[in-house]
């Protein structure tokens, strides 16, 4: 297990370096680069751009301005906001909350749902359960998560008016009523998409389990039917969802971007839009780099659960 | 079915479904084992042997998928037939690891990868019986024991990858042995084994059947297992019984041109009437359960086959001598034959 | 082989339809279906306009917000009073065209990648894939997002972005394949008989990952529709008054109240195209197997 972490370790080292190199090729990219801020100002000079480009040492080898970001990266100086003159990470850190409530939600009970519906489709082969949930779920992974949120809204926020149609409460009522009631659409739309992936997953995971002969093992020993299945069909079949949950995230993530624009929710995918509105480089660039960052700590921490889960891999 | 007998089995017929109707794959199969008793089924591949162990445990998929008639006779706890072609899958599971129990051929694939090998031991037994973990747990340890496994202490804990396939084996006869059934069903448990660990095995097995007197069908291809652990011998072609006696009769003097290819094929060191080194095949494939030949299913592939007999009429099951049976039409004039050839 | 099939008999000409990969797709209805949606959709888009009665341009103010079936308009006119029908085609064309050459890019960029990473593994493989890996750890909108901001959003421009982030799963797919098809036996045969490296990557290897890249191929579609609906709902992408499936959803969402079918409509078309994609793809993964369905 200390070998297989410490590979771990390693791989994720080497993204995470790449992954900033990514971003900061993306970073002067951005039409004016670094230098937006003022590049669209005509009162200045070309000489005073120049000289404000030599103090924020623009004019240096782009190796060393790298290495520079990268390790104001990391110790925490992620820029300020062009906004409001806020440090990102602040900001960021202001709706991360939002977006961590609507996917962890989300994603809860798209496991719970879709780990249901891929087992029992699994169990009950081609019968008229699995064909419609076969064929719902590639219908439902095409749908455009917005359009089915304008839909969704439109029908029960606009038509029956049983939900509110967005933001995170009401104002003047925060109540924890108020917010679940917020809460219902954006979490049922986002994990439409999550439901349909997670349960065709979880079928074909399931089918290739039923067909080890340690479930044969299992049933001549007399064990009961519902015991083979959760005992030993899910929890082998659970061993290669783990990984795919991790390699979900930055969909998850992508999905919340999504809903959260459609329904308003102040999250981070709010956060995102609003700074591309203002031509907020560094909270851009900051959401850029925080959301890769979260995807390989979720990817480490899969894979630490899996050895931990799948003794094989624990003890190789 | 008698006192002294642990499973008698009668008219066992399996069919397939196949489009809109069934394809039979093993037809009117008729045994009894007795109490201390091993019978060996063999064939090749595709002969059914599998499919008939299966069915008795009820394994094959369910009905309307598959039909089984017929009856398999046991015991239950208390002396009283039950039998288990007519049980619902309810009871079955009741005696499935209680009054017979299989083991599988493959030790690693057998064994569930994320659970410790006591646990799926104990597994076994708190289904059947209730026990407290602590129990069950050293109930288990007593069965490594008595399979013959080394550090039984330490290798409760350990997981099934963490064990030789030797070993694995053993811990899949304790889990089959841990409720004392009364009959056990062996499917090639020793194929996928090495040859030394192979007679380990069988010895480990001999003993304890020794012990508890059950009666064993062991399933196999290898006529030398069969030799080394069997009393009687029943040779399977395509989902028949061909031929049926205890292991003297049929190993010494096999009458059946089947059975007599079978031994043919395995390797000795001086083969009378075969150039040196030159090892005996039975050519051909077994038949497609869904298109099987006319009259005898064997003759396509029989060296003795005459067109107008052998292609006409199916065989039925003889008794040639006391307690040895055989399919074929023309075993009086081969015996003659090999009578003469002596 | 082309050249030749007209000195064969004709029956020979025909011999394709035998083919067991047809064959086995042919089997799997909804993939047939999704071929058939897809088809009509294309169709649709490409004569559709032709065979209206208003083109996309023709602003009726007197006749704005006419629900469906209104006289000619049917599926009526949005808030221009512009036909929702004709928007809805021209705008299928925009949008199928961008998702269909920005999965031809991809592909090229994808399998160009997978091939030399599965070949060369080693040092330059192993670095390959986790560059694969560090792109696809930003969620592809977040990025698509990014670049569309920072560039002139014409049509070429965003098919270049989508198809710069949807290139990974498919170097990832081909990757695996040409690292185990060079395990294989015919490799080694290559290699014995002194073929180049490029060689075997290309003339050896690649033709036979083809299978898993046309199923890839067909989920890149699909995505890379999704895509740009979203951006151009966002305003990134294509711009007005080029049409496209996403920036009618975003005119519409003001109105949602009160014509509700401006947004459903060309929803369920993007659903459609996409869902005909995803169909095709099981189909194809399914029929290139290899393997016959085991009951």
């Amino acid at each position: 297990m200390p070998n297989y972490i410490l590979n771990r370790l390693g791989q994720s080292a080497v993204v995470l370096v790449l992954v900033s190199l990514i971003g900061f090729m993306v970073l002067n990219l951005a039409p004016g680069g670094p230098m937006s801020q003022f590049a669209l100002n005509p009162g200045m000079s070309q000489a005073e751009l120049d000289r404000i480009a030599e103090q924020l040492g623009l004019k240096r080898p782009l190796l060393v301005q790298y290495i520079d970001w990268f390790s104001h990266l990391f110790v925490g100086d992620w820029g300020h906001s062009f906004r409001d003159g806020r440090p990102v990470l602040s900001v960021i850190a202001g709706h991360l909350p939002a977006t961590l409530l609507l996917m962890g939600t989300s994603t809860l009970l798209s496991i719970v749902i879709g780990t249901w519906v891929g087992v029992l489709g699994a169990v009950r082969r081609y019968s008229v359960f699995d064909t419609l949930a076969t064929v719902g779920a590639m219908v439902a992974l095409s749908i455009p998560t917005f359009w089915f949120g304008l839909v969704a809204i439109f029908f029960f926020s606009l038509h029956l008016g049983w939900l509110p149609a967005g933001n995170m409460y009401t104002i003047g009522d925060q109540s924890l009523g108020d917010y679940a009631i917020h809460l219902v659409l954006p979490v049922l739309v986002l994990a439409l998409v999550n439901v349909a992936i997670w349960s065709r997953y979880m079928r074909s995971a399931t089918l290739d389990v039923i067909d080890q002969d340690f479930v044969r093992t299992a049933r001549a020993k007399g064990v009961p039917y519902r015991r083979v299945l959760t005992h030993h069909v899910i929890r082998n079949a659970l061993l290669p969802m783990i990984t795919l949950a991790g390699l979900q995230i930055p969909t998850i993530l992508g999905g919340a971007l999504v809903t959260e624009t459609v329904f308003t929710w102040p999250g981070m995918g709010r956060l995102f839009l609003d700074s591309l509105g203002y031509s907020d480089y560094p909270v851009i660039m900051g959401i850029l780099m925080f959301s890769a960052v979260l995807v390989l700590l979720g990817n480490l921490l899969a894979d630490l659960l899996i050895g931990v889960a799948d003794p094989r891999v624990r003890l190789a | 079915m008698n006192a002294d007998e642990k499973i008698a089995v009668a008219h066992l017929n399996v069919a397939f479904r196949k489009g809109a109707g069934y394809v039979p794959v093993v037809h009117d199969i008729n045994f009894t084992i007795g109490a201390g008793e091993t019978m060996a089924l063999v064939g090749e591949s595709g002969s059914g042997k599998s499919v008939t162990s299966l069915a008795i445990m009820k394994l094959l998929a369910e009905a309307p998928k598959t039909r089984i008639d017929g009856s398999a006779i046991v015991a239950d706890r208390h002396g009283a037939p039950i039998d288990l072609v007519a049980m619902g899958e309810q009871q079955m599971r009741h005696v499935r690891g209680n009054r017979v129990a299989m083991i599988f051929q493959e030790p690693l694939t057998s064994l569930n990868p994320v659970h410790r090998v006591g646990d799926q031991i104990a597994e076994a037994i708190r289904f059947h019986q209730s026990l407290s973990k602590a129990d069950a747990r050293a109930r288990a340890l007593a069965l490594l024991e008595q399979v013959g496994i080394p550090e039984p202490v330490k290798r409760l804990d350990c997981y099934p990858h963490e064990l030789s396939g030797g070993m694995r084996q053993r811990v899949m006869i304790a889990i089959a042995l841990a409720m004392e059934p009364d009959v056990l069903i062996a499917d090639e448990p020793t194929t996928a084994l090495d040859v030394t660990v192979q007679a380990q095995i069988l010895d480990l097995l001999r003993n304890l059947q020794k012990k508890n007197g059950m009666a064993i069908l062991f399933i196999t291809h290898n006529f030398g297992v069969v030799a080394e652990i069997a009393d009687r011998v029943m040779v399977m072609y395509a989902g028949r019984i061909v031929e049926q006696g205890s292991v003297s009769q049929v190993l010494s003097s096999p009458r059946m041109p089947y059975t007599r290819g079978l031994l043919a094929a395995v390797p000795r060191f001086e083969q009378a009437g075969l150039a040196q080194g030159e090892l005996g095949t039975i050519a051909g494939f077994v038949p497609d359960p869904s298109t099987p030949p006319s009259g005898c299913a064997f003759h396509p592939r029989c060296g003795y086959s005459i067109a107008g007999r052998c292609d006409q009429q199916a065989p039925v099951l003889e008794e040639i001598e006391m307690g040895h049976q055989l399919r074929c039409v023309r075993w009086r004039e081969l015996a003659t034959e090999q009578e003469g050839a002596r | 082989m082309t050249t030749a099939t007209h000195y064969l008999p004709a029956s020979r000409r025909w011999a394709w339809l035998a083919n067991p990969t047809l064959r086995r797709f042919m089997r799997h209805k909804l993939a047939v279906l999704g071929v058939v949606m897809i088809t009509v959709l294309i169709l649709a888009c490409v004569f559709g306009p032709y065979l209206l009665h208003y083109n996309d341009l023709s602003i009726d103010i007197r006749n704005r917000f006419a629900p469906p079936f209104t006289g000619n308009h049917y599926l009526g006119t949005d808030a221009l009073g512009r036909d929702t029908a004709a928007r809805l085609l021209n705008a299928g064309r925009i949008s199928l065209m961008v998702g269909f050459c920005a999965m031809l890019i991809s592909i090229v960029i994808g399998t160009l990648i997978g091939v030399i990473a599965g070949y060369y593994r080693g040092w330059v493989g192993a670095g390959l894939m986790r560059f694969v890996d560090a792109f696809l750890s930003f969620p592809s909108v977040f990025l698509v997002l990014v670049l569309a901001a920072f560039t002139k959003p014409s049509p070429m421009m965003i098919t270049l972005i989508i198809a710069v982030t949807s290139w990974m799963e498919i170097s990832r797919i081909v990757e695996a394949e040409i690292r185990s098809l060079r395990e294989r036996d015919f490799t080694l045969a290559a290699r014995m008989i002194g073929a180049s490296n490029r060689w075997i990557m290309f003339r050896e290897l690649m033709p036979n990952a083809i299978g898993p890249i046309i199923v890839a191929a067909t989920l890149t579609i699909a995505n890379a529709i999704l895509l740009e609906a979203y951006i151009s709902f966002l305003g990134y992408g294509i711009q007005p008054p080029l049409p496209s499936w996403g920036n009618m959803l975003n005119a519409a969402q003001q109105y949602l109240g009160k014509a509700p079918w401006l947004a459903i409509i060309p929803g369920l078309a993007i659903t459609l195209a996409v869902t005909s994609f995803n169909f095709i793809g099981d189909g194809l993964r399914d029929a290139l197997d290899g393997r016959s369905d085991l009951k």
